[in-house]
C-alpha cells in the first residue's frame, strides 16, 4: 500500500505570551478537517503494532478508520468499549512513548497523532451530546464493591465493574473526583470542566461516588466488609512527597509539588482571594526536577506573576522524564532551564524565609540502575543561585495511610508499595490493588491500565465464590 | 451537606457548634480531628473533635475566629449546612493508665483535650486540668472540666480570673507539689514550648498537639511538615500529637506565619 503523503497535522496551541498569564487551555485541539486528514494518515496496517502499547487496549485503528469515515459517533463507542476517559487520555498520556512509539510510520517519517484524534472524538461527542449512546451495561447483580480512591486506577475500576454489573460504590477523600488529575494536573493542560465530564459519564454507569471520606480513617477496611461489600479496589495513589533531604527545605517559600499544585489546582489558589485558599509566589521560582509534574509547577508559577521561573535538573534534556510536548510548551512560554545542576542546601533570612540556593554543576558519567547517564558533581563549580520560592517536584512515594491502618496489608518494606499477585490481590483476601498504590508513581494510563485488570480479577473471583 | 444542629457563643470570638456529621462520628477518638470546607470557595480548616455524640451523629466543633475562613465559619447559625467535612483524622491521642496526668489547654487548646481527658479520667488516671488564656472571657468549658477532672486551675495573663500569670506557672506549683507522670498540652505554639521546657527538668514526658498549617491533611501535600527529632515528619497523618521534646518549635512557628500577609488581603474582601 502506498503510504499518504499528507505530514503530520500540527495540533494548535495558543499563543505563548498570552497563555503565560493565564489558565485556559493551551492545545486547542484538531479541527474536523485537520482530524480527518490526519485519520486518513493511518495505513490501518495488519499487526497493529499501536495497540500493544496502549495499556488500555482500544482498538486503534479501527476507531481511527471510522473517524476518517467522519463516523465521529462510532470512532467514540469504538473507543469507550475500552477507555472509559478519553478525553483526558487524548490531552495527558504520554503517546509518543506509547501508542505513537510503536506506529508503524514511524520508519517513514511522524506517527499518527493518536492522542490528538482520541481526544477530538471525546471533545466532538461532548460538544454534540445528541449524538450519546447509552453505555452498554449487563445483567445488574445485587453484590456491593468498593473502589477506594477516585483517581485515574480508581475511575476506571468502578466503570468496569459497573460495567458488569456490580453495585459501586467510589469513596474519595477529597471533595471532587480525579486524583491527581484534579490536584496535580493544571487547569492549563487539563480543564476541570473536562474532569466534571467524564466522572459524570462514570455515575452514568450506575457508580456511586461518596466524597470526604478517608478510608483508613472514616471507615476502616473492616467496616466496609461489615458494611456488605464483597470485594475492595484500592487505587490510592501515590501521594507521599519526596523531598531532596538538603538542608533548609523547611523553609517558607519551599513548596513539595503536591502542595504547590494543590494550593492552585484543587484550592484555586489563582483566583485568590474570590477563593480563599492563598499561595505565595516569589519573583524568582526555583523548580527541582524535570518530569511532567515539574513542568506543571513552573509554568503555574510562571502564571502567578514569577518573573523568572527557572527549572533545576541534575541531569541533561535527554533524561528529562517531562513528554516532550510539555517540555516544548514551557520553552515557548519562556521557562528558564538550568539542566546538570543539584541543588545542595537552601538558604532563609531571618524571618524563615527562602533566599538563595546554592548548587553543583554536574556532568554525566556512566549509566546507573535506571539505564540513564548518572550525573556527577563537578569539583568547585559551587554557585549561590538568589530565588525566593522553591518546589519540590522529584517525585512521590505510595501513600502510606491505609497500609498504616490495615496492619495485614503486605507493604514492599522498601518503597510502601502494596504487593499484588498475578490476580491483582493483595495479601487480604477480597481485597485488590491497582496504579501508583502498587507501582510508585507512573502514568494516568498505566494506572487505568491496572484499574482495568483488576476489574476483570475482581469480577472472576466474585464469579467464584 | 452538614447541619449545624447547635451553636453557642462561648466568648466574644470562640464559638461552639454541634455539626451533624454520622460518618465521622462512627469512629472518632480523643485527639482527632476533622477538616472542614464551609463552601465551594472556602479553605480547608482543621478542626478538633471536642466531642462526638454517637446517638445524635454530631460533632462538636470549637472555633476561634482568627482569619476570613473562621469569621465565616462562626458567622453560621444553626440550620445552616457546611459543606464538607472531612474525618476522624490524625492519629488518636494514646489513652493508657499513667498515673497523674495534667492536662494543658491554651485558649481555644482547651477543646482539643476535652476528650482526652475524660477517657483518661475513665482509664483510671488523676488528672489535672490547667486552662490559660489571656482574660477571663476568653476562658473556655470550665465547667465542662469540672465533673471529669480532679482538679482544674484557671490562668490569665491580666489575673482578671484564676491565677494571674502563665499556665507554667501554675504547671510548676501542681509540679512542686506532687509527682506527675505525663503532661499534655495543647495551645499557641510559645505556650507549647514553654509547657515542654518546664517539663523537661523533671524528666515529665510532655506531648503536645501541633496546629501546623493543612490542606488535604491525608498526608499527600506535605503543607503541615515539620521537624521532629531532626526528620521532617507530617503532622496531619504522623500527628498531631508528638513528643514536646523532640519538636522544632521554633521552625513551627515561622512556617504558620507564612501567610499572613495573604490572610490579612483575604479578610479586607
Amino acid at each position: 500500500m502506498a503510504i499518504n503523503k499528507t505530514p503530520r497535522q500540527e495540533i494548535p496551541a495558543r499563543n505563548p505570551e498570552e497563555r503565560n498569564k493565564d489558565f485556559k487551555e493551551v492545545s486547542l485541539g484538531f479541527t474536523e478537517e485537520q482530524a480527518v486528514l490526519e485519520a486518513q494518515r493511518c495505513i490501518a496496517c495488519k499487526k497493529k503494532p499501536c495497540c500493544n502499547g496502549c495499556p488500555v487496549e482500544i482498538d486503534i485503528p479501527e476507531f481511527i478508520k471510522l473517524v476518517a469515515k467522519k463516523d465521529y459517533k462510532g470512532a467514540i463507542q469504538k473507543i469507550k468499549e475500552k477507555n472509559n476517559l478519553p478525553a483526558i487520555c487524548g490531552r495527558v498520556c504520554p503517546q509518543e512513548t506509547q501508542c505513537e512509539a510503536l506506529c508503524t510510520l514511524i520508519a517513514k517519517g511522524q506517527p499518527v497523532a493518536i492522542g490528538a484524534l482520541e481526544r477530538f472524538v471525546a471533545d466532538r461527542e461532548a460538544e454534540h451530546p445528541g449524538s450519546k449512546e447509552p453505555p452498554v451495561i449487563k445483567e445488574k447483580k445485587d453484590i456491593k464493591v468498593a473502589v477506594v480512591g477516585a483517581g485515574p486506577a480508581g475511575l476506571t475500576a468502578a466503570a468496569d465493574l459497573a460495567r458488569y454489573g456490580y453495585k459501586v460504590t467510589l469513596f474519595e477523600s477529597l471533595s471532587a473526583s480525579g486524583g491527581v488529575l484534579r490536584y496535580g494536573i493544571p487547569e492549563f493542560r487539563l480543564p476541570k470542566a473536562i474532569l466534571d465530564r467524564e466522572t459524570e459519564y462514570i455515575k452514568s454507569l450506575g457508580v456511586e461516588i461518596k466524597y470526604n471520606i478517608l478510608i483508613g480513617r472514616t471507615f476502616s477496611i473492616a467496616d466496609l466488609f461489615k458494611d456488605g461489600y464483597k470485594a475492595i479496589f484500592l487505587g490510592t495513589g501515590a501521594g507521599l512527597p519526596y523531598f531532596l533531604g538538603i538542608p533548609g527545605e523547611n523553609l517558607n517559600g519551599v513548596y513539595s509539588a503536591n502542595e504547590f499544585l494543590t494550593r492552585v489546582n484543587l484550592m484555586h489558589a489563582y483566583e485568590f482571594p474570590k477563593y480563599k485558599t492563598p499561595v505565595k509566589i516569589g519573583e524568582r521560582v526555583a523548580v527541582v526536577g524535570a518530569g511532567n509534574t515539574a513542568m506543571d509547577c513552573v509554568r503555574v508559577a510562571k502564571r502567578l506573576g514569577a518573573k523568572d521561573a527557572i527549572i533545576v535538573y541534575r541531569r541533561s534534556e535527554a533524561e528529562a522524564p517531562a513528554r516532550r510536548a510539555e517540555l516544548e510548551h514551557a520553552k515557548e512560554e519562556r521557562i528558564e532551564f538550568r539542566f546538570l545542576t543539584a541543588p545542595i542546601k537552601i538558604e532563609g533570612n531571618e524571618k524563615g524565609e527562602v533566599k538563595s540556593m546554592t548548587c553543583l554543576k554536574m556532568e554525566l558519567g556512566e549509566p546507573d540502575a535506571s539505564g540513564r547517564r548518572r550525573p556527577v558533581p563537578i569539583k568547585g563549580s559551587e554557585y549561590e543561585m538568589p530565588v525566593d520560592t522553591v518546589i519540590i517536584a522529584v517525585g512521590q512515594g505510595p501513600n502510606p495511610l491505609i497500609a498504616h491502618t490495615t496492619k495485614e496489608l503486605a507493604v514492599d518494606e522498601k518503597s510502601g508499595e502494596l504487593k499484588i499477585d498475578e490476580n491483582c490481590m493483595t495479601s487480604i483476601k477480597g481485597i485488590f490493588a491497582g496504579g501508583d498504590i502498587t507501582t510508585g508513581e507512573g502514568t494516568v494510563i498505566a494506572a487505568m491500565g491496572a484499574g482495568k485488570k483488576a476489574a476483570a480479577a475482581i469480577d472472576k473471583f466474585l464469579k467464584k465464590k | 451537606m452538614h447541619k449545624i444542629a447547635e451553636k453557642k457563643q462561648l466568648a466574644d470570638t470562640i464559638t461552639l457548634m454541634k455539626v451533624e456529621a454520622p460518618m465521622v462520628v462512627r469512629e472518632a477518638k480523643p485527639g482527632q480531628f476533622v477538616v472542614v470546607r464551609l463552601d465551594e470557595f472556602a479553605e480547608r480548616i482543621p478542626l478538633t473533635i471536642c466531642d462526638a455524640d454517637k446517638a445524635r451523629g454530631t460533632v462538636t466543633l470549637i472555633i476561634q475566629q482568627l482569619g476570613r475562613s473562621t469569621k465565616d465559619l462562626c458567622a453560621l447559625k444553626a440550620g445552616d449546612q457546611i459543606r464538607d467535612i472531612l474525618g476522624p483524622l490524625g492519629n488518636p491521642t494514646e489513652i493508657e493508665k499513667f498515673g497523674t496526668v495534667v492536662i494543658i489547654g491554651g485558649g481555644v487548646g482547651a477543646a482539643e483535650l476535652y476528650t482526652a481527658a475524660k477517657a483518661l479520667k475513665e482509664k483510671g488516671n488523676k488528672v489535672i486540668t490547667i486552662i490559660g488564656a489571656r482574660n477571663k472571657s476568653l476562658i473556655i468549658l470550665e465547667d465542662e472540666f469540672k465533673p471529669i477532672a480532679d482538679e482544674v486551675l484557671i490562668t490569665t495573663d491580666d489575673g482578671s480570673y484564676g491565677i494571674k500569670g502563665f499556665v507554667t506557672d501554675a504547671l510548676k506549683k501542681v509540679i512542686s507539689e506532687q509527682k506527675v507522670d505525663r503532661v499534655i498540652c495543647c495551645g499557641p505554639i510559645p505556650m507549647m514550648k514553654a509547657v515542654t521546657m518546664t517539663a523537661k527538668p523533671h524528666n515529665i514526658p510532655a506531648i503536645v498537639s501541633l496546629n501546623a498549617i493543612l490542606l488535604d491533611a491525608t498526608g499527600m501535600c506535605g503543607s503541615c511538615r515539620c521537624t521532629i527529632e531532626g526528620k521532617t515528619k507530617f503532622s496531619c497523618v504522623d500527628g498531631p500529637e508528638f513528643d514536646g521534646y523532640k519538636v522544632d518549635f521554633d521552625e513551627l512557628m515561622a512556617r504558620n506565619k507564612r501567610f499572613l500577609d495573604e490572610e490579612r488581603r483575604a479578610l479586607e474582601v
